[in-house]
């Protein structure tokens, strides 16, 4: 006893490499005692050996059922830690709410489920959609600009209401529109969005490097305002709607800001501003597929 | 009636195929419709070629008929024809094609201001000289309007050439 206490005394600071070593390493060892376990609780316990005898290569004495009572699994039955999301989910939301009563019975509360059962069943359920990839919603998609379009690129817009007028380019914005500017002083284009593929890019470029462009200016910026409180008045369905745009403050104001560094630019290559005021025309023997933009 | 002949040493240019815009020296005939030609200097390689692709130019080396290329470029830079055909109208004439065709749209728009100014200097001359000769007419002095006529042609010459200068450089 005292020889094999010496003999486990030794190896209680030796880390075993292989931890579940089959029994024919190690035959005579046992587990170090209740003591030991108490006393080195923070060492690496040694493990007992296999429980289970070998009959021949691979198979055991012991059953699997028989081995789940010899290893005394019953006593030992750990849990995965808690995750953060596993306890976020433990907050139960909040499922009803007090309000108090107005009305005609005025004072006092009430209690109001938050989510209510709902109130109309269909008879037929909504089929089963089959799978598909790569369907993603607008937002999502990528947004792609063509080689020729760089910042500071004269671009000749080709549809709407300022249509064969030359535009100096600013960046693309996140849906993929471009934002655009005259300047205003120039052609009386306004900060505008343009579609990529509406438009002509030209080779002539302008040194944009320098001009600070707001960041405020995005698509939710630039994007058209409806007006919508139907209230199912017959007669004045038709003069709620905006029908007349007017220029905020904060456009001006944009407007300038970024107009005056362009214009500084613009000025320092000679006739650009006159290129920049002409439009764009065709004309008897002008083929837009053999010119060179 | 015929000016140009094919000759040995006859300059021609290629105007279509894979050489095309190139000169070459016509340096034996084989038969009928081909030629064997060499263009060392202007990186043509001794080949045959039809004739029906090559225009004959003004320029003719001598050298001997199957001279070796060796030959031909000596002679060839003797008379300095890459020189001499840069000098011509013809080669002028396919290097303005060339400029217009590249033109970008920002060079066409000063082209067209530099038209429209010079276009509008020469009406202010000729508008000029009209008023002269209407006024002179009236009153019996014909010596007079001759005298006027030279004189204010003279300025109106000298900003048409400044125009046309400004015109090549706008298409360049």
């Amino acid at each position: 006893m005292a020889g094999e206490k010496a003999a486990s005394e030794k190896k209680p600071g030796e880390k075993k490499p292989g931890k579940k070593k089959p029994s024919e390493k190690k035959p005579a060892e046992q587990k170090t005692g209740p003591k030991e376990g108490g006393e080195k609780k923070k060492r690496i316990r040694k493990h007992h050996a296999s429980r289970n005898p070998v009959l021949a290569r691979g198979i055991g004495r012991y059953s699997r059922s028989a081995m789940y009572a010899r290893k005394a699994l019953y006593k030992r039955k750990y849990t995965a830690p808690e995750t953060k999301i596993e306890k976020k989910k433990k907050e139960k939301p909040r499922a009803t709410i007090t309000k108090p009563v107005g009305g005609d019975k005025n004072g006092g509360s009430r209690v109001v489920k938050i989510r209510k059962m709902p109130r109309y069943y269909p008879t037929e359920d909504v089929p089963r959609k089959l799978l598909s990839h790569g369907k993603k919603p607008f937002s999502q998609h990528k947004r792609r600009l063509r080689a020729s379009i760089t910042p500071g690129t004269v671009l000749i817009l080709l549809t709407g209401r300022h249509r064969g007028k030359r535009v100096v380019f600013l960046k693309q914005l996140d849906t993929g529109l471009l934002l655009v500017t005259g300047p205003l002083a120039v052609n009386r284009v306004p900060l505008r969005r343009a579609h990529q593929k509406f438009v002509i890019a030209t080779s002539t470029k302008v040194d944009i490097t320098g001009v600070k462009i707001p960041k405020h200016l995005t698509d939710a910026y630039f994007k058209k305002k409806r007006l919508r409180k139907p209230k199912h008045q017959e007669g004045e369905i038709f003069d709620t709607e905006k029908e007349k745009y007017e220029i905020t403050e904060q456009r001006k104001s944009d407007q300038k800001a970024v107009d005056s560094q362009v214009l500084a630019q613009i000025k320092k290559v000679p006739q650009l501003r006159g290129y920049l005021r002409s439009t764009f025309c065709l004309s008897n023997g002008v083929y837009p597929h053999k010119l060179v933009f | 009636v015929f000016k140009r002949f094919v000759e040995i040493g006859r300059v021609a240019f290629i105007s279509f195929g894979p050489h095309a815009g190139k000169l070459v020296a016509i340096v034996d005939v084989i038969d009928q419709n081909r030629a064997l030609v060499d263009g060392p200097c202007s990186g043509v390689r001794r080949q045959a070629m039809p004739f029906k692709c090559m225009q004959l130019t003004d320029f003719v080396l001598k050298f001997p008929h199957s001279a070796r290329q060796k030959c031909v470029r000596l002679a060839w830079q003797k008379e300095n024809i890459n020189e001499k055909w840069a000098a011509t109208r013809w080669a002028k004439k396919i290097e303005a094609r060339e400029k217009k065709a590249k033109m970008t749209d920002f060079d066409r728009y000063k082209v067209m201001k530099a038209k429209k100014m010079r276009n509008r200097i020469i009406k202010h001359e000729m508008k000029k000289l009209q008023k002269l000769a209407s006024k002179k007419g009236k009153k019996p002095e014909k010596s007079e309007k001759l005298e006027k006529a030279p004189k204010s042609e003279k300025p109106g010459k000298a900003p048409k050439s400044e125009k046309a200068q400004k015109a090549q450089k706008a298409q360049k």
